[in-house]
């Protein structure tokens, strides 16, 4: 028989027999299991006020957590080698170049930024697959950026991730069991007889039948294949989950279970997220604050409000505004929006001063030559910019010429001290510089 | 099988030369696997008419994807049965001879892919690819005719340098170039149908911004009917005129993006707008999820192809939902379809899905 | 790519080397002494003590290290080599003396790699003639019947050892159909001398190589350009309005042809190194043959002298097979 190939891929999504609902709560999974199984049967019990319910609105702010993670100039340095007989290091890609941040417990920091920010590397310099060149990660009394890999071990049971792509993160040649279970045997954790009653716990929290441990991850849909991810994060009870993408190779209707999903085990297993994704949408749902990368550095970061309603670093506002907005349609034609010209500059030799200043519309003097510092000017909010406004109210002469003893060009000034003292901390300090008054102000 | 025209004009306009350019009746495509025949289309009509843009929205599987490459012949006529009509510029193309196909092909229609990287030959020089692609159908020209064209394409799709970037290789262009330069090849021939098929997925969003204003601007310039294939409803929102909601195969809802996006009448519609948040939305909107997973189309279900995922089949009386296919009927609005069996689902929308999805939108309507 | 090439020939040399040296001491730490063989050979297996003489004269009672030293000077000065009571002399570059014809070994390598190499090219021309043609049509026709057939019986061909498939060929067109073209295997004169005694001498031996090749072949050319033509760029070429020849043999086979030209590079090195099974079989004076004769009599130099032959042929193949895949695909860069 010949097969078309599209004809295979449209066989793909097959799905196991009797799985369980895919609306991410497990009250909802016991109720709908049986009724669920067949197409036939219908989910005349799923009513749309039920299902609404377990929907998930946008995760709020704990502002007394406590940080669980702290960041503090982490650097991740990868060397280019030249050609030729001898391979000597000519250079370095600086992917994160000295990035500062707190995850605050049982809470969500939200990282975003295109492709070759930096961001996955972020996320995998936390789990470790990494080792930093510089900075510290505080985690628990300990510095993961110090520890051996030997030493990192223990702690590797507490920060997991979840991966982007369902379909190569598991190990095709493994049951669904051994996948899940593979961490409790790793780190010999409970007795042998204990493993596939945790095994079937963890699928049913992640809303999956219990019944298919036995299962290999081809059985599953994406979606599912997600969920069998998640479980194996969730297997040694992290405090930290780092998520990658999570959900940007799924189905759009597969996405918001999954998201949802991530609410409830959150809410109910009190894990801190970092979460990663160039999807501005589902991280602004999902993460109350949240730090805009570009080009190995963070460019400014808030809490959500600030972020998406108030930003004040022009790549913030240039992003935001390419973001194809489905409200768009009640008025028709495109949204206004800020263009930004060219492709990001290479890692290997960014611009001098400010990373983004090639493609900025409001770049001077100042930001080739002085590199802004990322400045706190409100409670919850951080911006590295010299010309730090509201969309429309950028200011005509630079904000931080004080603080950095330079003039408007950037050029030091004869005998001036620079003399802000905020500018390392990776969380946010209880007084800020105002960019009206250019006075430090506070609660 | 139903079959709905989708504007009242389309069952006539076929034989008038200034009728939609591109018109689907019908149509029917069905793949033999090994585990039986999988019909990945039914029944599936619609028309574009030059300088307009029909988005095509739906998952994987959905059968969007499976359609255009139908009206693209790109099917292999060996594993694929198709039925019903595709008019293209008034051709009628299923059971066109392969030869005859081929002339169209990348002259009069075109069509651009998700994954520029993966879609250009790796092993060839970008300018080589255009060229190719401009003297297939225009024998009587030169290398350096073609050559030329090539730069100049690239030039249009804003590659700067053309005249040196015309002998990369695909793997040294950044994604956005790539699908540039993959638009440049697309259209090089001045189609007058394009199909764009995923065109900005891989892309970040200022990238995606950049190649969506330029697909538009190319729209104006050549006057040319683009069909957009896309999962992103706020793509949609930007780009088409016209949305074709596809589902299992079969187009469940069709109207005008406004008509689509702000008063949909279909569950599936309201399931994917409540299931994707949105950067101005309200933070007290919820994300309601569709339950389940899409349907295999080897064993379809019964009914309506949505109700095994559907949360509001109990505003149906009886199991109408289950033994009987809608059929695709006029909603409120002109020219807006639906296939659904609840009675007024209008009024389901306004007092029951958008007061969870867009509290603040409700406010305004008041 | 200069230096890249350079660095690789030093490895290369370093290989060569350390195959030398592995050779070198496992003959000196055999089981029995490597005169053996030799004092047997002259004295008419009435060798007893005298083997100490041949021991003596061979340098088999010197430390390991001078022994190797003096091949290694051999190799670039030359050296005068004794064996019993007699000298032979032997020039530069020196892989000794063969124990059982005393004659210098790299006088008959070099009169042996022409049979070699004939055997080797027209084997793989075969290869190349029959396989990939055969394997491309086989993917076009993927699934049907005929492709099905084609893939079973290649299959079948291709698990029947080789040195059975080279003798039942011999035995059944050369012995029991009496063939005329087949009736005398052999390599009789260079092409340069006697075209059709070189051709017909040969041409069995082809047959055979080529035959069993070119399931391979097929089966590797139908592989990847199955999985070529499955590529998105072939439905961007077939959207181009591009005729299917175009499509299947400029698109797809460019690219199916890199893992074929991979697989083929090892294996023509492999054959210029000397095919053993065809040159015993179809009696073909080659070096295959000859290395097989030199490890059954013990003879050192020999066996020597063809290892490091085959290393720096396999050495020369591998970097030329990745030059050309840096040609073949621009996205690699050799470093």
């Amino acid at each position: 028989m010949t097969q078309d190939p599209n004809a295979e891929a449209l066989t793909q999504p097959t799905e196991v027999g009797a799985n369980a609902a895919e609306t991410g709560d497990r009250r909802l999974t016991q109720e709908a299991s049986d009724a669920y199984g067949q197409h036939e049967a219908g989910v005349e019990d799923l009513d749309f006020a039920t299902v609404a319910e377990h929907g998930h609105t946008a995760s709020e702010l704990d502002p007394e957590a406590p940080a669980v993670l702290t960041v503090d100039n982490l650097k991740m340095y990868f060397p280019v080698r030249s050609t030729g007989l001898v391979r000597r290091t000519i250079g370095h890609v600086q992917a994160v170049d000295g990035i500062s941040f707190e995850v605050p417990k049982g809470g969500s920091l939200g990282l975003v930024g295109e492709s070759g920010c930096g961001k996955s590397t972020t996320g995998r310099l936390i789990t470790r697959l990494y080792k930093p060149t510089g900075g510290s990660m505080m985690f628990d009394g300990h510095d993961l950026a110090k520890l051996s890999n030997r030493e990192m071990k223990p702690l590797r049971r507490d920060v997991q991730m979840i991966f982007q792509d369902p379909y190569t993160s598991l190990n095709p040649r493994h049951t669904v069991g051994a996948i899940v279970g593979a961490p409790l045997e790793v780190h010999n954790i409970v007795p042998k007889n204990k493993v596939l009653p945790r095994v079937q716990e963890l699928l049913e929290i992640v809303g999956l039948n219990p019944e298919h441990y036995n299962r290999y991850p081809n059985e599953f849909s994406g979606g599912q294949r997600q969920r069998i991810g998640i479980a194996r994060a969730l297997t040694l009870n992290p405090k930290v989950l780092v998520a990658d993408e999570p959900v940007s190779a799924l189905d759009v209707s597969i996405q918001a279970q999954v998201v949802n999903l991530l609410q409830d085990i959150q809410r109910e297993f009190d894990v801190a997220f970092l979460f990663i994704a160039h999807d501005l949408a589902i991280v602004r749902h999902f993460c109350p604050e949240v730090a805009v990368m570009y080009l190995g550095k963070i460019v400014e970061i808030g809490d959500r409000e600030t972020i998406y309603s108030r930003p004040h670093h022009p790549y913030t506002q240039a992003l935001l505004s390419a973001v194809p907005d489905v409200k768009q349609a009640a008025v028709g034609g495109r949204r206004e929006r800020i263009r930004l010209e060219g492709d990001v500059p290479s890692p290997i030799n960014p611009p001098s001063g400010c990373r983004f200043r090639t493609r900025c519309q409001f770049a001077q003097e100042i930001c080739a030559k002085v590199e802004p510092p990322l400045l706190q000017i409100g409670k919850r909010h951080k911006v590295a910019c010299h010309f730090a406004g509201e969309l429309g109210e950028h200011p005509a002469t630079p904000v931080t010429t004080e603080l950095l003893g330079v003039d408007d060009q950037g050029s030091p000034v004869p005998g001036a001290t620079p003399t802000n003292t905020q500018l390392t901390i990776p969380g946010y300090e209880n007084t800020w510089y105002d960019l009206r008054t250019k006075q430090t102000t506070g609660v | 099988m139903t079959s709905v025209p989708v504007t009242q004009s389309a069952a006539t306009a076929a034989e008038v030369v200034d009728g939609p350019y591109l018109q689907v009746e019908d149509l029917q495509v069905t793949f033999p696997t090994e585990d039986g025949p999988l019909t990945a289309v039914k029944g599936l009509s619609y028309s574009v008419e030059k300088g307009k843009t029909l988005g095509i929205v739906g998952e994987s599987g959905s059968g969007k994807s499976v359609s255009s490459m139908a009206v693209m012949g790109l099917h292999d006529p060996k594993s694929a049965q198709i039925s019903g009509s595709i008019r293209v510029g008034g051709t009628e193309v299923v059971g066109l001879s392969e030869a005859r196909m081929r002339s169209l092909r990348g002259n009069s229609m075109a069509m651009i892919f998700q994954d520029a990287l993966a879609a250009l030959h790796p092993f060839y020089k970008i300018g080589a690819q255009l060229e190719e692609a401009y003297l297939v159908h225009h024998s009587g020209a030169s290398k350096r005719d073609a050559r030329r064209k090539a730069i100049e394409m690239l030039d249009r799709v804003g590659i700067p340098q053309p005249d040196r970037r015309v002998d990369d290789f695909p793997h040294q262009f950044s994604g956005g170039m790539r699908q540039r330069a993959m638009i440049a090849m697309g259209l090089v021939n001045d189609p007058s149908l394009l199909i764009a098929d995923e065109p900005t997925t891989a892309l970040d969003v200022t990238v995606q911004a950049q190649i969506l204003d330029l697909l538009q601007d190319l729209q104006r310039e050549f006057n040319s009917a683009v069909i957009i294939i896309t999962h992103d409803l706020g793509v949609i929102a930007e780009m088409a005129d016209d949305v074709l909601v596809m589902y299992a195969g079969r187009c469940v809802e069709y109207g005008t993006t406004k008509q689509i996006l702000t008063s949909p009448e279909m569950p599936y519609t309201w399931g994917l707008l409540s299931s994707i948040p949105d950067v101005t939305a309200s933070t007290d909107a919820r994300l309601i999820p569709i339950p389940g997973n899409p349907p295999s189309l080897l064993n379809p279900p019964t009914g309506c192809p949505f109700h095994p995922r559907c949360v509001h089949s109990d505003k149906v009386p009886g199991d109408l939902c289950v033994t009987e296919l809608p059929a695709l009927t006029p909603a409120t609005g002109p020219g807006h379809l639906k296939r659904c069996h609840i009675a007024d689902p209008s009024a389901v929308y306004r007092t029951e899905v958008l007061p969870e999805i867009a509290p603040e939108l409700l406010e305004e309507t008041r | 790519m200069f230096a890249y090439v350079v660095k690789r020939l030093i490895s290369g040399v370093l290989v060569v080397t350390l195959v030398s040296m592995a050779i070198f001491l496992l003959f000196w730490y055999g089981p029995s002494s490597p005169a053996q063989p030799i004092c047997d050979r002259e004295t008419s297996n009435r060798c007893g003590n005298k083997i100490e003489i041949y021991e003596k004269t061979l340098g088999y009672n010197n430390p390991v290290h001078e022994e190797y030293a003096k091949f290694v000077k051999g190799v670039f000065v030359g050296r005068t080599l004794t064996i019993a009571s007699n000298d032979y002399e032997c020039s530069a570059p020196c892989l000794g003396v063969s124990f059982r014809t005393k004659e210098p070994v790299k006088e008959e390598l070099l009169s042996r790699v022409p049979a070699t190499f004939s055997v080797a090219i027209g084997g793989a021309f075969l290869y190349l003639l029959f396989g990939i043609p055969i394997g491309v049509a086989a993917a076009r026709r993927r699934g049907s019947v005929a492709d099905k057939a084609l893939v079973s019986s290649f299959l079948f061909i291709s698990s029947i050892p080789y040195y059975l498939f080279a003798l039942l060929t011999w035995l059944y067109l050369t012995v029991t159909f009496e063939i005329p073209l087949f009736s005398n295997t052999g390599y009789f004169s260079p092409i340069t001398e006697g075209p059709w005694a070189w051709f017909s001498g040969l041409f069995l031996a082809w047959v055979a190589l080529g035959i069993f090749g070119c399931t391979q072949y097929t089966r590797f050319t139908r592989g990847a350009m199955v999985e070529a033509l499955s590529e998105d760029y072939i439905r961007t070429a077939k959207a181009k309005g591009l005729p299917s020849r175009t499509i299947v043999y400029k698109h797809g086979l460019r690219a199916a042809l890199v893992p074929v030209v991979t697989i083929f590079g090892i294996d023509f090195g492999t054959l210029l190194a000397g095919t053993i099974f065809t040159e015993r079989i179809f009696e073909i004076q080659g070096i295959g043959w000859w290395s097989l004769q030199a490890v059954q009599g013990m003879d050192l130099p020999v066996v020597q002298a063809t290892a490091i032959f085959s290393a720096v042929i396999l050495i020369i193949s591998n970097l030329l097979v990745d030059i050309v895949y840096s040609v073949l695909d621009p996205r690699v860069r050799l470093s």
